[in-house]
């Protein structure tokens, strides 16, 4: 019994690593945008050298073991969480009428997540994988030609409208969860809560936003 | 006013249930939404059909009994009241309204539009409570300053009437607000600072165990709550929470 009441297997305790994970993820998202951003402003071997040195640095693999860590247990219990909040009303409502007291998606951030957990296993497959485990050839420089395969599956019309829906759902994901986050640590303020509510809801739509962008660029742009 | 009621009737906590469709005539517009249930329930009787059970009792927004999801909402479309100080001027004539009783694990139906709400009483009775030795001479309350914001705040919180409409409203059924409220109305006090940690975490602990779901901060619950309790007493007990599993 005691460990249920301390940081690990109560509901309260669940929440807080959803939302610190949660947190985490979102530096990873600034982080990754950046890294694509020379898709659309470098040239190809800029792309390979970016990702070269993602893969290799020892602090960044350090932190990206953290960072499959942390989907893994953000997913894991997010998903268990849903589970219970299933069972929390086996009966349900003739009549339910959820929007004329909370938002959209605050209301299915299950779904929402996961369906970004399928994208994320999806492009892992794409892209990860083939970065560490797939044979690449080699750019002018030497380095794995991420970029071609990567300039290759957005060319695809089916795949980048996947890509764009995913982060539609990331975008409405984070619409909710950014503040949900704070709030669920406690982190609240007269003053600031307004104030990481709006940083939360513009980091969602400028983020997911320009996300999306780079593979219709690619699809659209005839130079790539 | 003429309405169609659709009432959900269920004979005890094992049987399936299902709704049951009622017309009433002549309902006056000031009547509560009560009033128009004690019409429904004269003709029943009336008509020597079993009247539809409901929990209710002082009838002016204070005890919190009066438990009626209407038309997909805790207590009604109106706001910040209770079922009893909802008006037959916030419907229209020839409407329908669905009446159906709170839905959570935790709030097992007894009859009809009446639940078990006894899970509160066992989260109050795992820490909603600060011990006092009333024998001897007592200090006078006054004598200790308490700071007029933390007061307020702390006397919002004690508002709660634990009518259980922020778990009937919750898409989870997580007791939250209600549990939240009653370890803020301590946590901002002197008196309450002594079992501040046990308490909060024996109450979440009793939480959990009764069944009732996890808070996805969707905030539904302060929208709907009769007395107007803010989801910022959530993230206090968050804050509360945190604090005693890392110092204990
Ligand atoms: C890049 C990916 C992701 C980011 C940045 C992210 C971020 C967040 C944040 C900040 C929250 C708010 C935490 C809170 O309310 O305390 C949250 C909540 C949630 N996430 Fe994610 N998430 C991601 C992916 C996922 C995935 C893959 C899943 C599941 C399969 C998921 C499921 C959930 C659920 C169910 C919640 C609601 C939890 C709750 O409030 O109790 N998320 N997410
Ligand atoms: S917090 Fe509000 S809705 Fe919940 S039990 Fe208390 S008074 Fe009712
Ligand atoms: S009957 Fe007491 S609050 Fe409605």
């Amino acid at each position: 019994m005691a460990s249920k009441r301390g940081l690990f297997g109560s509901s309260l305790a669940r929440k807080y690593w959803m939302a610190l994970t949660g947190l985490f993820l979102i530096t990873f998202l600034v982080v990754h945008l950046l890294g694509n951003l020379a898709i659309v402003f470098g040239t190809g071997e800029d792309f390979n050298a970016y990702a070269a040195f993602m893969t290799s640095f020892p602090p960044i693999k350090i932190v990206s073991y953290l960072l499959y860590a942390s989907i893994v247990l953000h997913a894991a219990d997010g998903i268990a969480l849903a589970r219970q909040n299933r069972a929390a009303r086996p009966v349900a409502y003739g009549t339910y009428n959820g929007a004329a007291n909370a938002g959209w998606a605050s209301r299915n951030m299950a779904l929402l997540g996961i369906f970004t957990l399928l994208f994320i296993l999806v492009h892992m497959k794409s892209f990860w994988f083939e970065m560490h485990f797939g044979t690449l050839g080699l750019d002018a420089n030497g380095n794995k030609d991420l970029f071609t395969i990567t300039t290759a599956a957005f060319e695809q019309v089916w795949y980048t409208a996947f890509y764009v829906i995913a982060m539609v759902a990331l975008g409405f994901h984070l619409w909710h969860g950014f503040q949900s986050a704070f709030q669920t640590m406690g982190w609240t303020h007269p003053t600031y809560t307004p104030i990481v509510q709006f940083v939360g809801r513009a980091f969602a739509v400028v983020v997911c936003g320009a996300f999306a962008l780079i593979p219709l660029y690619v699809l659209i742009s005839p130079n790539v | 006013m003429n309405l169609t009621l659709k009432v959900w009737r269920q004979k005890n906590a094992q049987d399936q249930g299902s709704f049951a469709t009622y017309q009433v005539r002549d309902i006056s517009p000031d009547m509560s939404f009560l009033e128009m249930m004690d019409v429904l329930n004269e003709q029943l009787i009336a008509q020597g059909v079993e009247s539809v059970v409901f929990d209710h009792d002082c009838r002016e927004g204070i005890c919190g009994m009066c438990s009626m999801f209407i038309n997909g909402e805790a207590h009604g479309p109106d706001r910040g009241v209770t079922t009893c100080q909802l008006h037959m001027r916030k419907f229209n004539d020839g409407d329908t309204i669905t009446i159906e009783p709170w839905r959570a694990q935790a709030f097992p139906v007894v009859r009809d539009l009446m639940v078990d709400r006894s899970a509160f009483d066992r989260i109050i009775q795992a820490g909603g409570y600060v011990s006092v030795n009333t024998m001897g001479n007592l200090p006078d309350a006054n004598a200790t300053p308490i700071e007029k914001h933390d007061a307020d705040a702390a006397f919002d919180a004690a508002t709660c009437i634990g009518c259980g409409a922020c778990v009937a409203t919750c898409k989870n059924a997580s007791a939250m607000l209600f549990v939240s409220a009653k370890v803020s109305q301590f946590a901002l006090l002197p008196q309450g600072q002594v079992e501040a940690a046990d308490r909060v975490r024996n109450m979440v602990h009793q939480m959990d165990l009764e069944g009732f779901g996890n808070c996805t901060n969707t905030g539904a619950c302060e929208v709907e709550c009769p007395k107007g309790i803010s989801i910022e007493n959530i993230a206090r007990m968050n804050r509360e929470y945190l604090k005693a599993s890392i110092t204990a």
